[in-house]
């Protein structure tokens, strides 16, 4: 008897996730299509204008597609993921195995962190060869980058897992998360600078995780001139390592205790 | 001989509506075990119950010397299940499915030695949406075999089959009878179950109304039907006596009798007399 290790699974439970990923022409066209599509519209409308002195709206909005791209891989796309397979029994067929559970969510986890990885780099691509953007040189914005990175995947994907848990079924969740994360994107400083959104908007986006990561990302992409541009005229590490690590924590306990294999009539 | 699984007066209740109601059972080890009943009898929730799927309100059960409400990795180790559901959504070919779901066990069956034994040699690495259903579920049989399980739940497994790849099928299951492997069969194929089980069990009402071999089923009928033809006319008698029905008959006709048959009830005639009877 030999059993297999946890990180074996983990790491297969990846391997597999990632084949269905490729060769799912949906998620594919979601994830990949959609972030570079917005972004060459966006900047073809307001790609000259300027956020402020040297900071030109393309710019800005790389830095919000990003963080939009973290969430559209962790969360939504995961979610709604999720609820087709539970809809599907695929979830149930796993449960009937001996994969342990937290093993499952690591290859969820890893998948959204590598997919994440190949759009980012698409969309930062994008930036550097149409929108003359630069890319970070210091060691330190790639650390900052790395951090927002991890903790705004992470903290995507637990709420995604536990939010799949409240979808009844596939359909509906595409019909609830939608405009959810669309409200989100439009308040965060994703497709209207945070700035000129209403402030009373702007302390509801503060709530979410969107808004810090999206900060995180214009801290790491914009010069460091725009740092007095920000509505608090700081890129505020210290709070946003702090809410996204709370929506992180919250959100794995939340997920765990959630999590359902089966559809909920089916108990 | 040992017993693969053991329920007492297990209870499942959907609202205020009992649908597992004081159910026993007890399945031995090595033993192909059938199911059959009508739909909302509460055999899949009772199935379901066993594979750790359920909570049951009420009752004892026992699966592999181990309660079910709390499944382990270990014991998932030991079980192999094939839900009554199949995913169309499918994106790994048989092989890759297979190899993937073998990496979970301990000590799995390789893939090609599986992909034979279901019959899909020259379908192991077709693109999933090529195969066709009963293709796709002889792969879920592949999957629920992959971990060498000692007892295998199969959840109307032919439902949709052509009659061939139903002969095909019921080859594989005896197979694991000869492995020492219990498998519970849950079917709505009577013929399905008279020709695998060693035992069948009817549920209906969420209790257990007959269990017994297909041979002790049968022959709680106890009449069987003789026809003839008598003057161009067609004669019919049920009788618990068909050599006395027949003596008589030769007695009184000369020369052949026409289209003469003496019927001994089929399975079917019994299982539909236990369900109606116990309604």
């Amino acid at each position: 008897m030999n059993r297999p290790s946890w990180t074996a699974i983990a790491v297969d439970r990846t391997r597999v996730e990632l084949k269905e990923f490729f060769r799912s022409k949906e998620q594919m066209i979601f994830i990949f299509a959609f972030p570079l599509i917005f972004m060459a519209l966006f900047g073809a409308i307001f790609g000259g204008e300027e956020v402020a002195q040297g900071v030109s709206f393309a710019q800005y909005f790389l830095a919000g597609m990003i963080a939009t791209g973290i969430m559209n891989t962790g969360f939504q796309s995961l979610a709604l993921g999720l609820a087709t397979d539970r809809d599907q029994d695929i979830l149930k067929r796993l449960h009937g195995t001996p994969l342990p559970t937290t093993a499952f969510f690591a290859g969820r986890l890893a998948t959204a962190l590598l997919v994440s990885i190949v759009q980012l780099a698409a969309l930062i691509v994008l930036g550097v060869v149409a929108y003359d953007i630069t890319i970070p040189t210091t060691a330190d914005a790639w650390l900052t980058f790395t951090w927002v990175f991890l903790l705004g995947t992470g903290a995507s994907v637990v709420l995604g897992i536990a939010v799949s848990s409240l979808l009844r079924n596939a359909r509906a969740g595409s019909a609830i998360l939608t405009p959810v994360t669309l409200f989100l994107q439009f308040i965060s400083g994703v497709f209207i600078v945070y700035s000129q959104v209403p402030s009373f908007l702007q302390n509801v986006a503060a709530v979410f995780p969107l808004k810090w990561l999206a900060q995180g990302m214009r801290s790491v992409f914009l010069p460091p001139e725009f740092e007095v541009a920000e509505v608090s005229g700081s890129w505020q590490h210290g709070p946003t390592a702090i809410i996204m690590g709370v929506w992180f924590v919250v959100g794995t306990i939340w997920a765990v205790r959630s999590f359902r294999w089966q559809r909920p009539e089916d108990k | 001989m040992s017993t693969a699984i053991e329920v007492a007066g297990l209870r499942k209740v959907y609202g205020d509506k009992p649908a597992v109601d004081g159910l026993d059972l007890e399945i031995r080890t090595g033993e192909v075990f059938a199911l059959l009943g009508p739909n909302g009898a509460g055999k899949s929730t009772t199935v379901e119950i066993l594979e750790g799927f359920r909570q049951r309100n009420g009752g004892e059960v026992s699966v592999l010397g181990h309660d079910p409400a709390h499944p382990t990795r270990e014991w998932r180790e030991r079980l192999g299940i094939m839900l009554q559901s199949t995913s169309d959504q499918f994106l790994l070919t048989p092989r890759e499915a297979i190899t993937h779901m073998g990496r979970l066990y301990p000590n799995p069956r390789s893939a090609d030695e599986l992909l034979h034994a279901v019959g899909l040699d020259d379908k192991a690495d077709a693109k999933p949406r090529t195969l066709s259903g009963g293709m796709r579920r002889r792969l879920d049989v592949a999957l629920a075999l992959v971990g060498r399980p000692e007892l295998v739940f199969l959840d109307e497994p032919t439902t949709g089959f052509d009659p061939e790849a139903r002969r095909q099928f019921w080859s594989l299951i005896e197979s694991l009878r000869d492995d020492n492997i219990t498998v519970v069969l849950t079917t709505h194929y009577l013929d399905e179950a008279e020709y695998l089980a060693d035992r069948i069990a009817i549920i209906n009402a969420g209790q257990v109304a007959a269990l017994d071999t297909p041979g002790g089923l049968r022959a709680r009928a106890t009449d069987a039907v003789v026809t003839w033809r008598e003057n161009g006319e067609e004669r019919r008698e049920v009788t618990a006596t068909p050599t006395a029905t027949l003596r008589e008959l030769l007695a009184t006709t000369e020369g052949e009798i026409e289209d003469l048959s003496v019927v001994k009830p089929s399975l079917e005639d019994v299982y539909f007399q236990i369900i109606g009877g116990a309604q």
